[in-house]
């Protein structure tokens, strides 16, 4: 598949000295959804800025569709819809006008019908002639994220769209991301809910401290990093692990009743059959055996106060 | 151009005018009245003529002017500093727009808005005084470059301000009295000598000789220079707003 968006050695300076982007380069595939994971401060609304226009590069290229996003920044643009991080709207409109207007805004011609759809899907039609300011927070989310359809926009970002919602918003804003993937949008939505990103995308990529980490397909990148974790529960619990499995580096849980071995999916031998074997040998008796994979989250930290010169990275809440 | 981009600003513009369309007309016919009552009939009265022209009538060119310049800075300056301030100047920033069709919308928007209030001065003025139009091409020529010229500069004091307080520093501190001082009550030819020299860098007597020659057919300036003047500062403000959206001065970081 080919790239829509595709970013190279992207820099930004900002006028104080302060280097919030050192050189990222990532391509983006058509129909994907990407998850920019990353602690707060790590460049993700920085690189989302510089790729609309809002921000300017400090050197490094941006293209989008194939169009530069300089020197062809109306065919660029044109394909691209952004949902700010913070909420800025002007409180004496409605509804309906300022869905209206980011559609006339990108040179669109009136759509009511569009709109109409935009609005019911997002849960706003009943609010359409509603002023701003008395929306709820969620709502106002909800408002931005018409907005940004307004135009059809082919690439939407999507820049913390859940930090500070509440459960159920989270949940349909998921369903919105996951119904706009099957019309063909491209999606990148930045969070730091590692859950976010478990529940979305086809891709993770993990910045911070201006940098990109890795970019990885999901379940590629929790394969290649995670553990997994076996319990084996005993029909009667033991006090300590047996002399015999020592060399497993079992762990006793359960108050006896189980013991954990924890091991590595990337290892060429998993170590499970001898395990199973040795503990048949001690005389153990199985009840059940479980596995668990590591999330996203448990990847996510291990990576982040481990790589790079992680600064910035380590003050960050990355939950 | 984008004129669909252009016309939707434009229309966003004028949606917060009419919402506080009452205003907007009272304030100018309230204030318009009350200079005819205090200079027109109070002071007017003594003074009888300047240059031939009943004193009544010779301020209501400056008096629009006046208004026009002021509610021009002051609509375009907040048209623009509004979304700043709010935040919500991404989605202007991000549309695939360039800075003609956003100052189009903008300072467009802005320089009707006291079009309308200066035809509304003209008309209240009109029930004081006999007012009588020598030139109403140039009158109208005048009026709208104004407006429009005034709404650029405006733009970039909207652009330039960090806060409120800069928001009405400029036009407070420079534009009113290089308005007053311009010329809008009186003939240049009352001021001692030194005075219409000195007086002759401030723009704005440029501006208001135009206007009243399009009323009375008498300046204190030539009209072409008069017209110079007002064409200059335009595209003085044009290259400003140019650069300024080139750069990403104070809009883009
Ligand atoms: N306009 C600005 N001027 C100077 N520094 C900025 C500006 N905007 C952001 N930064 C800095 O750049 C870094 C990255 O910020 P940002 O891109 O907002 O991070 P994130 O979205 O990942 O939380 C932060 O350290 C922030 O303080
Ligand atoms: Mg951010």
């Amino acid at each position: 598949m080919a790239a829509i968006l595709s970013i190279r050695d992207l820099r930004k300076m900002y006028d104080g000295g302060f280097e919030a982007l050192k050189g990222v380069s990532l391509d983006i595939e058509e129909g994907e959804i990407l998850a920019l994971l990353g602690p707060n401060g790590a460049g993700k609304t920085t690189l989302i800025s510089t790729v609309c226009g809002i921000t300017t590069a400090t050197s490094g290229s941006v293209s989008v569709g194939g169009f530069d996003n300089v020197s062809q920044f109306r065919a660029a643009r044109a394909l691209i819809g952004l949902v700010p991080q913070e909420i800025t709207l002007e409180p004496f409109t409605k509804v309906l006008d300022t869905v209206t207007f980011s559609r006339g805004l990108f040179g669109k011609p009136a759509n009511a019908e569009l709109i109409g759809s935009i609005l019911r899907k997002l849960s706003l039609w009943e609010k359409r002639d509603s002023r701003i300011m008395d929306l709820s927070g969620g709502m106002k989310r909800r408002v931005l994220i018409a907005k940004a359809l307004a135009h059809e926009p082919r690439i939407l970002f999507l820049d913390e769209p859940t930090a500070g919602v509440d459960v159920e918003l989270r949940k349909d804003m998921w369903e919105i991301v996951r119904e706009l993937k099957a019309g063909g949008v491209t999606i990148i939505l930045t969070t730091h809910y590692i859950e976010e990103a478990e529940a979305i995308a086809d891709r993770v990529g993990v910045i911070t401290g201006g940098e990109l980490l890795l970019v990885e397909a999901k379940e590629q990148l929790m394969a290649r990093m995670g553990q997994k974790q076996l319990e084996v529960q005993l029909a009667k619990p033991v006090e300590a692990v047996p002399e015999a499995l020592s060399q497993h580096n079992l762990q006793l849980v359960n108050g006896g009743g189980g013991l954990l071995y924890t091991y590595d999916t990337r290892a060429e031998r998993t170590g499970i059959t001898t395990l199973l074997n040795d503990v048949a040998q001690a005389g153990l008796v199985l009840s059940d055996v479980q596995t668990r994979e590591s999330s996203l989250e448990d990847i996510f930290v291990g990576l982040v106060s481990t790589g790079g010169d992680s600064k910035g990275a380590a003050e960050g809440d990355a939950a | 151009m984008n004129w669909t981009a252009v016309a939707t600003i434009y229309k966003a513009e004028m949606a917060r005018f009419w919402r506080t369309f009452l205003q907007s007309f009272i304030s100018p016919v309230l204030s318009t009245s009350l200079y005819f009552v205090v200079f027109g009939s109070a002071i007017g009265s003594r003074i009888q003529e300047v240059d031939g022209v009943e004193y009544g009538a010779f301020i209501v060119p400056g008096l629009v002017m006046l208004s026009v310049i002021t509610q021009s800075i002051s609509n375009a300056s907040f048209g623009i500093y509004f979304p700043k301030f709010i935040g919500n100047i991404y989605e202007i920033l991000s549309a695939p727009i360039n800075f003609l069709e956003v100052v189009a919308g903008f300072a467009g928007a802005a320089a009707t808005k006291s079009l309308f209030i200066g035809v509304v001065i003209l008309c209240t003025a009109s029930l004081f005084v006999d007012l009588s139009i020598q030139h109403p091409v140039a009158m109208v020529a005048f009026l709208v470059l104004t407006c429009l010229s005034f709404s650029l500069m405006g733009f970039i004091i909207g652009i330039w301000a960090g806060n409120f307080e800069q928001l009405q520093l400029v036009p407070l501190l420079v534009v009113t009295p290089l308005v007053f001082l311009g010329g809008s009550f009186y003939s240049i030819s009352m001021l001692p000598p030194v005075w219409q020299t000195i007086t002759l860098f401030n723009p704005v007597v440029y501006l208001v000789s135009g206007f009243r020659w399009a009323f009375f057919g008498q300046a204190d300036v030539p009209v072409l220079l008069s017209l110079c003047a007002i064409g200059g500062f335009t595209l003085a403000c044009m290259a400003v707003i140019w650069w300024i959206f080139k750069t990403g001065w104070r809009i883009r970081a």
